[in-house]
């Protein structure tokens, strides 16, 4: 496998001419945005990983007139705040990459949905966003952004829940298909994309996807910005370019004693000391939206995932079976083996419980919970049942 | 509780009839009141003309959009992992202390309510709280109770 080692990188944050960009990025066809998009190999920066390029062709084909560009900024999966960061420091790029995607799949509307708990930046993204319009007005371009905002429901991070919430109703995943780029906000076609991601599609405008790509791996293009916390002596906000092993990121990160490092929040994987060598930061190995949580030996891996079992018991928004009994019956299960009230054999029933989630959950959420309780169980069983 | 007296006129004059005007209406209320009483509900109904289940439903999906009393300052305190890795519960001990509630009460004179939040984005300052929309972190106990007596003398 592809290694880069761990190298920091400032794209992201880095100051840029923002009209400059734009007026560049509004000089290219839609086909020339997309097609560079498409090179570059970008894939989705909020965890899932989607191809960026791929999701504004989609779009870009629905014929109806009335369509939006959604910047999901609704970052609530647990050690993650660099959308935070963005949108604090460089917003008028995540408008700028707005407006592009808008020019490539042809939405002449964008809403960036902001999760209520970073209601204290409104006021100064307003100033921002109203320097925005006036200068895109300037270039002569039609776009438009609103800001809607979230009122503390992890759900609504997943995008058919944001556009429920948008349009004022209960955050409840809705059946896919049909997907966001035929039928998302209001039923129109929708991109949404990730707060960084629609920075990282700027840059790529900015730069052109050739240097783009002498980042990262085949797999995993670029950098990315990731957000460290936990045992660390230096917790915060990083760049790095992606390809790294954990082991390589332990080395720079790590407080010496670490045991092991949750990638990609309570829904991603957690990765135990003995696999950190071998196991790659991207999509070729773990992949992560940018939360990196490192724990040292003195922390019990069984409070981490009760903790994560009780998140996610709270966070299920309740309307299918297998997520909203399953994410009580794996924290009860857990509960009961650890007081010795049921077998440790018991931790394969919920195991293959977890397994049923991952098939049967309507959507993301339901369908990760298992990537947290197989790897902690799996990793460190014995620190469940002692 | 609060007489809702114009204000769901005003905000749905402000942010439109439709149905999509409910949670920008909903959450102004809230900012203005901390909570949601069955009578601005009720007018908030009349106003978008939809069913008051219907806006009971979407408010009470919404953790921020409470129908219980709150305080005039709500305090938030994260619980995920790496908050309660770092001092949780001390924090809510000294907030305990100090208001004289416990978690998911309000002080008899509707000042402070003290509630637990899933994570609110500071892990690498934790523990971290929110006072209505304002964070704090990197927190002590200490830091904590000078935070909280600034608020009561406002």
């Amino acid at each position: 496998m592809e290694n880069k080692g761990l190298n920091k990188v400032d794209l992201i944050f880095e100051k840029i001419d923002n009209r400059e960009v734009l007026a560049k990025g509004f000089k290219m066809t839609r086909d020339e945005i997309i097609q560079e998009i498409l090179d570059s190999g970008l894939k989705g920066r909020g965890g899932a990983g989607f191809p960026t390029g791929m999701k504004w062709k989609f779009t870009a084909a629905e014929k109806n007139p009335e369509k939006y560009i959604v910047c999901n900024a609704d970052e609530g999966e647990p050690g993650t705040f660099k959308d935070r960061e963005i949108l604090d420091r460089v917003s008028n790029k995540v408008h700028g990459g707005m407006a592009i995607a808008g020019k490539a799949i042809g939405a002449k509307k964008g809403i960036v949905y902001l999760r209520g708990e970073y209601r204290y930046l409104l006021p100064k993204l307003m100033i921002e966003l109203e320097s925005f319009h006036k200068m895109i007005k300037e270039i002569g371009y039609d776009f438009a952004i609103e800001y809607r905002m979230g009122s503390g429901a992890y759900i609504c991070g997943e995008e058919s829940a944001l556009f429920e919430s948008i349009e004022g109703k209960r955050g409840e995943p809705r059946n896919k298909p049909p997907y966001p780029t035929v039928s998302g906000v209001f039923e129109k076609p929708t991109s949404i994309n990730n707060v960084e991601t629609l920075v990282t599609a700027m840059m790529i405008i900015q730069h052109g996807s050739k240097n783009f790509i002498q980042y990262g791996t085949k797999d995993s293009r670029g950098s990315k910005v990731f957000s460290i916390s936990g045992d660390t002596p230096t917790p915060g906000i990083f760049e790095l370019e992606l390809g790294m092993t954990v082991q390589q990121f332990v080395n720079e990160f790590g407080d010496g004693d670490t045991k092991a490092v949750q990638v990609g929040g309570a829904s991603g994987f957690c990765v135990p000391r003995k696999k950190f060598a071998e196991t790659i930061i991207g999509f070729e190995g773990v992949p992560t939206g940018g939360s990196m949580k490192l724990f040292n030996s003195s922390r019990s891996m069984y409070n981490v995932l009760h903790n994560y079992l009780d998140f996610f018991t709270e966070e299920s928004c309740g309307q299918c079976t297998p997520c909203r009994v399953g994410c009580q019956q794996l924290l009860k299960g857990v509960e009961k083996v650890k007081k010795g009230e049921a077998k440790s054999t018991y931790l394969n029933e919920l195991m293959k419980l977890a397994d049923t989630m991952k098939i049967a959950a309507k959507c993301g959420l339901g369908q990760s919970v298992g990537n947290a309780f197989k790897s902690i169980v799996g990793n460190f069983k014995e620190e469940i049942i002692y | 509780m609060y007489q809702v007296g114009n204000l769901v006129k005003e905000l749905s004059d402000k942010h439109g009839h439709a149905r999509e005007s409910l949670m920008p209406i909903l959450q102004a209320i809230v900012l203005k009141h901390n909570y949601l009483t069955d009578e601005a509900m009720v007018e908030v109904a009349r106003e978008l003309d939809i069913s008051a289940a219907e806006v009971y439903g979407t408010a009470s999906f919404y953790t921020f959009l409470d129908t219980q009393v709150k305080g005039k300052y709500v305090i938030r305190v994260c619980k995920t992992i790496t908050c309660s890795m770092k001092g949780k519960s001390d924090i809510i001990q000294t907030l305990e202390e100090i208001l004289k509630i416990k978690v998911g009460e309000t002080t008899v004179d509707k000042q402070f309510s003290l509630i637990e939040t899933n994570c609110i984005g500071w892990c690498h300052k934790a523990p971290a709280i929110l006072i209505n929309e304002l964070p704090y972190t990197e927190l002590t106990p200490e830091k904590v109770s000078e935070i909280i007596k600034d608020y009561m003398k406002k």
